[in-house]
């Protein structure tokens, strides 16, 4: 199959933004690929807006990028102009104002979850064509497809945060295993009163789901001293 | 006051009548002239070497047996490297040509897809470094460069085709940064672009590792340029190098020349005096 360097990035994602007592856990999974190669198996598709609030791209990966920069120079002046922390509710309509004016050149959809001290947790979706969502738990990206029969059932109000972290991994991890266009490690984090916690699982970490193998002969395993004699030119 | 001009500012962004024009002319069977296009292989990647020792006997032992210099140092920086061809459709039509641009005297930039895109944005980018620098009285930094890069190319949704890693050192530390044609930008520790991307970072995938030293890192980056010269049509000639550190730059120009004419004659060209060549051995 021709590789086609040319082909605009996308980021076949998977993203997800989950409420708990007390905050909310945001996880996606790292790939970037163009056409069929990955440019870059390691992104970090969780993207800070302020302190306190995040927000997970997928899409055009260089249209989130813009319209995440954009949002994050809006909320700084916003939050000069206000005098104190932005609410999760003003940086989801500042994104959803991008969103929805540009709709026919931009083809990106978001979640943006954060804490503040009115609201507590709070995520909203903001899909395709700049609709705005408030929901207790969001998917998105191509990944999101296998995952919404897995959170029906698995979703539960009022859970712990290690019990919200917990089921983010492991239904990106589920999406990975199924989906081509997700894949790399889980990147998750963690927004509450207390202040932002990012974790990294790496593809080792993960859970093995039906028909998966063990890692044998892994290169994870080759002890990290002095690697092979480069070659002599 | 003539009523018939009205002048309405020219509103912002790409103007795309040309373009227009272009796709008529195609399907009227008209051939577009090819351009010359750098198929390429760039690379980059960072290396932090921390050669401090861990007891008081290695330290002494190390203080002894080399100079004071060397014990407990650390070196960090970035290596940026390219092949040096450039093609014209099928046709090679430069084979020594730069690829590696000067950004800033601590940032370099390399670039791949149509020469004529990279050469123009990072000519325009430093230009604007420059101004920047007289304004701030400082270093340029290169998240700097990286919105100045970004942004036309955003703009310019795609039709600017410059692909490129930019490199540099500054006040934060050694950063590298790959900049799509559609404005998306990476930050990675080793990157590859170009059509030569896939075999270079086949290198890197494997030998990369954390505290390489700054030879090992050249050497890899050479390896990977290499790998991408002999495994792809549209990368070849030689390999250029370019190294920064803090405060210190060395570009290597032409730092392995792994494909030298073996055909010339041995006593070499001699040109007329009028042309200013004296003589030339070829590349």
């Amino acid at each position: 199959m021709e590789i086609d360097a040319d082909a605009p990035h996308s980021m076949g994602t998977t993203i997800i933004g989950v409420t708990y007592n007390g905050g909310v856990v945001l996880g996606a999974d790292s790939r970037t690929s163009t056409g069929v190669y990955v440019a870059n198996r390691a992104s970090d598709k969780i993207t800070q807006l302020t302190d306190n609030v995040y927000v997970c791209r997928s899409g055009s990966a260089a249209d989130s990028q813009i319209v995440s920069d954009y949002v994050r120079y809006f909320l700084h002046q916003h939050t000069i102009q206000l005098g104190q922390p932005a609410t999760v509710k003003v940086a989801a309509n500042l994104v959803r104002l991008l969103a929805y004016n540009n709709k026919n050149m931009l083809q990106t959809g978001l979640i943006v979850g954060g804490w503040d001290k009115y609201e507590g947790g709070k995520i909203y979706g903001i899909p395709l064509g700049g609709t705005i969502i408030e929901q207790p738990f969001a998917i998105g990206g191509s990944g999101s497809s296998y995952l919404y029969g897995f959170f029906d059932q698995a979703w539960k109000e009022g859970m712990t945060k290690d019990e919200a972290e917990q089921l983010v991994v492991k239904a990106v991890s589920l999406a990975i295993a199924r989906d081509g266009a997700s894949g790399g490690v889980v990147r998750t984090v963690i927004i509450n009163s207390e202040g932002v916690t990012r974790n990294f699982y790496p593809g080792d970490k993960l859970p093995l789901w039906y028909e998966e193998l063990e890692p044998q002969f892994s290169l994870l395993d080759i002890p990290s001293s002095p690697g092979p004699e480069p070659m002599n030119i | 006051m003539s009523k018939a001009e009205i002048d309405f500012p020219p509103k912002g962004g790409f103007s795309f009548d040309l373009c227009k024009r272009n796709e008529m002319l195609i399907k009227k069977g008209v051939q577009p002239p090819s351009y010359r296009k750098t198929g390429t292989t760039i690379v980059g990647l960072i290396f932090q070497y921390c050669g401090f020792h861990s007891t008081f006997l290695e330290m002494l032992i190390g203080c002894l047996t080399k100079n004071f210099k060397e014990g407990g140092k650390t070196e960090d920086g970035v290596i940026l490297g390219a092949d040096t061809r450039a093609t014209a459709g099928t046709i090679v039509c430069d084979k020594n040509c730069e690829k590696i641009h000067y950004m800033a005297p601590n940032i370099y930039c390399c670039g791949a897809g149509t020469a004529a895109n990279t050469e123009a944005v990072t000519d325009m980018v430093s230009s604007q470094l420059q101004l920047h620098r007289y304004h701030t009285g400082c270093e340029s930094r290169v998240i700097t460069a990286l919105m100045l890069l970004k942004s036309p190319l955003f703009n310019y949704q795609g039709y600017v085709q410059a692909a490129l890693v930019l490199g540099g050192v500054d006040v934060t530390g050694p950063h590298l940064h790959t900049i799509y044609p559609h404005g998306l930008t990476d930050t990675l520790p080793f990157a590859t672009m170009g059509s030569g991307s896939l075999a270079a970072m086949t290198v890197f995938e494997s030998k990369y590792r954390e505290g390489l030293t700054r030879d090992e890192g050249i050497q890899l980056v050479t390896e990977a340029i290499c790998s991408g010269i002999f495994n792809d049509l549209g990368s070849g000639s030689n390999v250029d190098v370019c190294v920064i550190t803090k405060g210190h730059k060395d570009y290597l120009r032409n730092h392995l020349l792994p494909n030298p004419r073996s055909y010339i004659s041995p006593k070499g060209f001699l040109f007329p005096k009028k042309t200013g060549i004296d003589k030339f051995f070829g590349y």
